[in-house]
C-alpha cells in the first residue's frame, strides 16, 4: 500500500467507514389505512384500522386490507391494463419514495440504481384471472392472454418500476414469504456496501388480496380471521384472535451510502443498524421460536447493540393462536424482563397481514417515532392472552416515551424464513 | 354488418386496448400505427378480442390486413358475413 500521510489515511478510513454506513433517505407507501407516511402514521396513532369486507372470487365476502391509492397518478391507463396490481403498487411506492428522497433523479446514472422488491408470492393473481377468463370459453387455451408470462415472472414488480422510471440497473424480486419486506432492505444494504449500486429502491409489496387461493389456503389451515366487526378482525395477542387478515400494500425506500446522502444534504430517516436472516429447517408452516430468537440475537450482534438498547420491537405476530405464542416465547427469551425501555408493538392489528409488504410497511409505521417519541400501539387487545403478556407491550393506546434510538423489526415467513432488521436513529 | 359497423367494432376494441388514445377521430385510410400508439402486443390484443367477442380468427400471416380501419373492414367483412352477421 502506498504511503499515506496521517490525515489522508484518516480521511480514507473515514470514507471507507461511511461507505459501509447505509441510511434511509426516502419512503413511499400505500397501506390499507393510508397512502402517505403522514396519513398512515396518524391512523396508527389514532387507532384507525384499514380492514374491510372484500368479495373474493369463489369464496364470497372475506375480510381484507384494501388500498385505495390512485395508480393513474404515475401510470397511463394502458400500463395499468397491461401490468399487474403488484406492479402498480410498486410504481406508486417507488415514485413516492424517489420524490420524498429529494434525489435529483434526472441527473442520476440509471445504470447505478438497484431495485430490490420483496414479495411473498407473485403470479397467483394473474394465473387465477386467466383460468377464470378461459373458463368462459370452455377452457380453450387459445383465449389465454399473451400477457400472462410478463405478468407472472417473479421479477414483475421490480421490472415494472424499471420500465416506469427508466432505471437500467439491477431490478429483481426477492421471494422470502412474509419475511420479504425486511429482505428488500437487507439486500439493498448488502448491494450498496458491495458498491454494486449507488442508490437502491427497496422494500416489499403485496397484491395478495386479489388471489382467492391465499384466502382459501388460510381458511383450510384454520388460520383465516373472521369477526363481525372488520376493524376488530386482526387482533394479535388477544385471547380471542382467530387468524390472519390478508392485505395488500407496499412500502419502498430509497437507501444510500451515508457519504452520498450527506454530500447532497439529504434528510435521513434512520441508519441500518444490523440484520439477520436465517431459517428454521423444521416445518413448512409452523414457526420455530429457537431460530427466531437466534435471528434476533444475531441482528443485535451485527448492530453491536444489546436487547436493552432496543426502544421499539415491532413484532411479526399475525394473530394465529400458535404463531403469536411462539414469537412471544422467542422475544421473552431475548428480552426477558431486563429491558425496561423496550416497547413492543404490532402493526398488523391495524392493517392486517400485508404479506411481502408487511415488514417494510411495519417499519415505516414506526420510523416517525425517532422524531415524535411516540410508540404506536397494538390495537384490538381486549383480553390479553397471558401467553403473549410480554413486558413492554404497548396496548390499545400510543405510549409517549423518553427515547427512541433503535427499532427492531421482525418478519417471519413460511418454510421457516426469519428476518430481523434493526434501524438506528441517525447520528453523524 | 356494414363496413361502418365493422369499423366501429374495431374502434371499440382499440378503445379498450389503448385506453389512453383518442379514438374519436381515427382516419380510416391511414395506418393505425401511424396515428395511434399501438405496438405489436396491442395488435395481438385486437386479434384476441375479435376472437372473444365475435368468434373471428385472424391467422398470423394475415395480421397486416388489420393495418387501417379501411383494410380491417375489407378483410373482416366476409368473415362476419360467413358468421351470418
Amino acid at each position: 500500500m502506498p504511503y499515506q500521510s496521517g490525515w489522508l489515511a484518516v480521511f480514507h478510513l473515514s470514507m471507507s467507514i461511511n461507505s459501509q454506513r447505509i441510511v434511509i433517505t426516502g419512503l413511499g407507501l400505500t397501506s390499507p389505512n393510508g397512502n402517505t407516511l403522514a396519513e398512515y402514521r396518524q391512523n396508527l396513532l389514532n387507532g384507525v384500522s384499514g380492514v374491510q369486507p372484500l368479495e373474493v372470487r369463489y369464496m364470497g365476502s372475506c375480510l381484507a386490507g384494501v388500498c385505495d391509492f390512485d395508480p393513474l397518478k404515475y401510470q397511463k391507463r394502458k400500463a395499468v391494463r397491461v401490468g399487474t396490481r403488484a406492479g402498480s403498487i410498486s410504481i406508486y411506492c417507488a415514485r413516492e419514495a424517489v420524490a420524498d428522497s429529494g434525489l435529483n433523479f434526472d441527473e442520476l446514472d440509471k445504470d447505478r440504481i438497484g431495485i430490490y422488491i420483496g414479495t411473498t408470492e407473485h403470479g397467483n393473481v394473474e394465473t387465477e384471472n386467466e383460468i377464470y377468463a378461459i373458463s368462459k370459453f370452455n377452457y380453450d387455451t387459445k383465449y389465454w392472454s399473451h400477457y400472462h408470462n410478463p405478468r407472472t415472472v417473479a421479477n414483475n414488480p421490480a421490472g415494472e418500476i424499471s420500465l416506469n422510471l427508466g432505471i437500467t440497473g439491477p431490478a429483481y424480486a426477492i421471494g422470502a414469504a412474509c419475511a420479504a419486506g425486511n429482505m428488500g432492505l437487507i439486500h439493498a444494504t448488502q448491494m450498496l456496501r458491495l458498491g454494486e449500486v449507488d442508490q437502491a429502491i427497496c422494500g416489499g409489496v403485496s397484491e395478495s388480496i386479489h388471489t382467492f387461493g391465499i384466502f382459501a389456503g388460510f381458511k383450510s389451515q384454520g388460520a383465516l380471521a373472521t369477526h363481525k366487526d372488520p376493524t376488530k378482525a386482526s387482533r394479535p395477542f388477544d385471547k380471542d384472535r382467530n387468524g390472519i387478515v390478508v392485505s395488500e400494500g407496499g412500502a419502498l425506500y430509497t437507501l444510500e451510502r451515508l457519504e452520498d446522502a450527506q454530500a447532497r444534504g439529504a434528510k435521513i430517516y434512520g441508519e441500518i443498524g444490523g440484520y439477520c436472516v436465517n431459517s428454521d429447517a423444521s416445518d413448512y408452516v409452523l414457526p420455530n421460536p429457537t431460530r427466531q430468537a437466534q435471528c434476533v440475537r444475531r441482528a443485535l450482534n451485527a448492530a453491536g447493540l444489546t436487547a436493552s438498547d432496543m426502544h421499539i420491537v415491532n413484532t411479526h405476530a399475525t394473530a394465529t393462536p400458535q404463531g403469536d405464542i411462539q414469537e412471544c416465547g422467542a422475544l421473552r427469551n431475548v428480552f426477558g424482563s431486563g429491558c425496561p425501555d423496550t416497547n413492543i408493538n404490532n402493526t398488523k392489528s391495524f392493517i392486517g397481514h400485508a404479506m411481502g409488504a408487511a415488514g417494510a410497511l411495519e417499519l415505516a409505521g414506526n420510523l416517525p417515532s425517532f422524531d415524535d417519541l411516540v410508540v404506536h400501539p397494538t390495537i384490538n387487545v381486549d383480553n390479553l392472552d397471558p401467553e403473549c403478556d410480554l413486558p413492554g407491550l404497548v396496548l390499545n393506546k400510543p405510549r409517549k416515551v423518553k427515547r427512541v434510538d433503535a427499532i427492531l423489526n421482525n418478519s417471519f415467513g413460511m418454510l421457516g424464513i426469519n428476518s430481523t432488521l434493526i434501524v438506528k436513529r441517525f447520528e453523524a | 354488418m356494414t363496413n361502418d359497423e365493422i369499423k366501429q367494432v374495431v374502434t371499440d376494441i382499440i378503445a379498450d386496448v389503448a385506453p389512453d388514445e383518442d379514438v374519436t377521430n381515427i382516419k380510416p385510410d391511414v395506418r393505425l400505427r401511424d396515428q395511434l400508439e399501438l405496438d405489436s402486443m396491442d395488435f395481438l390484443d385486437i386479434v384476441m378480442e375479435l376472437r372473444k367477442r365475435h368468434n373471428i380468427e385472424v391467422p398470423e400471416a394475415e395480421y397486416p390486413e388489420l393495418a387501417s380501419l379501411d383494410s380491417c373492414a375489407a378483410y373482416l367483412s366476409p368473415k362476419f358475413t360467413a358468421l351470418g352477421k
